[in-house]
């Protein structure tokens, strides 16, 4: 990212407000004011004990504005890092071990995410008490219940299952 | 049919349609010949939302085909009023029979009842959003009418809540057909249906308010019922109810050949007196809906038969 600060080695500045971890994710170039859907759509609200810190509205030449998110102990999976595209695009994910990262790369977007939206129709299947798990399919500008074909565009971060 | 179940009219080639349509005439032509055709076979009718005619017409059309129907009833006596989901609903009957049919308020309640089962299910209506049985019941209509190819059509009324106009459109594209939209600015087609439509090659699709513009060039005009309780006030409603309504003096610019349908109950959409006329099919097109459906069941059941090592053809 010679595009970039990097908070790891470069600019102090920055890595005041976002300490190093030392081994899990660091979800970097999150767009500005996402942080917390990130960790929404990841299912980390703290209970399990995990160790999060965030960076928010850190300057970024890329974005401008980025959030930065980062979770102590954790690797995400191919799985997480796919549906976090619906929500931050630009991301880039860095694996951590010992301080150091061993792993980087961009999210794709998946064909399909289940389980991690809830559908915005009231009139759908899948928001009564039936045993079914939400099913959305991706496109090009936004996703698409599997069920009643509902299309959401923006606000895609309000969809996000909390439970 | 390839398919296991009939969800939507998106999943139907244009092929499936002409197998179905086809198998249809068959039957009308000689429907003594498959009197027992399906005799031992149990129909099971799921209807969550009451709806007579749709419900009567595939009883009559599993009947005539020599099975019989096992029907849930209304919901208010049903165990569904107890709290059951549709998921163990459909799980239940599916052990009482060889096919479901299933009327539900929800959108998607099809799709999701169908990853529950293994016999093949119909959906006659999911909430806003599909109605594949009645679609083909309005091309065997268009058909014998008009013909589906080079074939300009209008559709007329309330196209945002009407779950026969968008299954209808989606099948068209199938053909080589222009759609002509046409509706008050606050009934037009959603915008998912536009959607669809323009996700679908070479589909010719345009939307107007005023049916004056298009009509001498239709060959088939569908009406469907605008409803006053989608209008704020009885006034609002008023105003753009009377200027989608059909009577012989609108169809005086209509061409002598023009085929006027409605997937009914009609209210005062159609003036009776259009009823005598050459241009009526509506009543043709309810009617049709029992050849139709006896020729889905028949392929439908048929399919199940043949996995199990039965041969029907
Ligand atoms: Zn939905």
């Amino acid at each position: 990212m010679s595009d970039d600060h990097d908070h790891h080695d470069g600019n102090a500045d920055h890595e005041l407000r976002v300490s190093k971890i030392q081994d899990g994710t660091v979800i970097d170039h999150v767009h500005g004011g996402q942080a917390l859907n990130v960790l929404a759509i990841l299912g980390i609200d703290g209970s399990e004990g995990e160790e999060v810190s965030i960076g928010m509205n850190v300057p970024s030449d890329r974005l401008a504005r980025k959030d930065i998110v980062k979770v102590e102990g954790r690797e995400l999976s191919q799985d997480e890092v796919d549906v976090l595209s619906l929500i931050a695009p630009d991301a880039t994910i860095n694996i951590v071990r010992e301080y150091e990262v061993i792993e980087k790369h961009r999210v794709e977007r998946p064909d399909v995410v289940e389980g991690v939206l809830s559908c915005p129709n009231r009139g759908c299947i899948t928001t009564g008490d039936e045993p079914v798990t939400s099913r959305f399919e991706v496109l090009e500008d936004g996703v698409r219940c599997a069920y009643c074909e509902t299309i959401v565009r923006d606000e895609i971060a309000s969809l996000i299952e909390t439970n | 049919m390839r398919h296991d179940h009939l969800i939507t009219s998106k999943q139907l080639s244009r092929g499936d349609i002409e197998t179905v349509l086809d198998r249809a005439a068959e039957i009308d032509a000689d429907r003594a010949a498959v009197a027992d055709r399906h005799a031992g076979k149990l129909l099971g009718l799921l209807f969550f939302e009451p709806s007579t005619r749709t419900k009567m017409s595939f009883e009559t059309a599993m009947k005539r085909l020599g099975g019989d129907v096992v029907d849930m009833g209304s919901v208010e006596s049903s165990s569904v009023k107890k709290g059951e989901t549709l998921a163990d609903t459909v799980r239940v009957i599916e052990g009482y029979t060889d096919a479901l049919v299933l009327r539900h308020p929800k959108q998607g309640a099809a799709t999701m009842a169908s990853e529950f089962i293994d016999v093949p299910l119909l959906n006659a209506g999911d909430g806003a959003g599909h109605h594949p049985t009645q679609t083909l019941l309005d091309l065997y209509t268009i058909r014998e009418n008009a013909g589906l190819d080079d074939l300009t059509i209008g559709i007329m009324g309330d196209l945002k809540y009407g779950r026969t106009v968008h299954s209808l459109a989606y099948a068209l594209t199938n053909f080589d057909t222009s759609q002509h939209f046409i509706s008050p600015e606050s009934l037009q087609l959603p915008r998912e249906v536009v959607y669809d439509l323009h996700q679908q090659q070479d589909a010719q699709i345009r939307e107007h308010e005023s049916l004056e513009e298009v009509l001498p060039s239709l060959d088939v005009l569908y009406v469907t019922r605008i409803q006053r309780e989608r209008f704020p006030d009885e006034q609002e409603y008023q105003k753009v109810a009377g200027e989608y309504q059909i009577d012989s003096e609108t169809l005086e610019a209509a061409d002598d050949d023009l085929t006027v349908m409605h997937p009914l109950p009609r209210v005062d959409e159609i003036a009776p007196e259009i009823d005598e006329t050459d241009h009526a099919a509506y009543f043709e097109q309810a009617h049709n809906g029992v050849p139709v459906r006896m020729a889905l069941l028949d392929l439908l059941l048929s399919d199940a038969e043949g996995q199990g090592g039965e041969t029907d053809e």
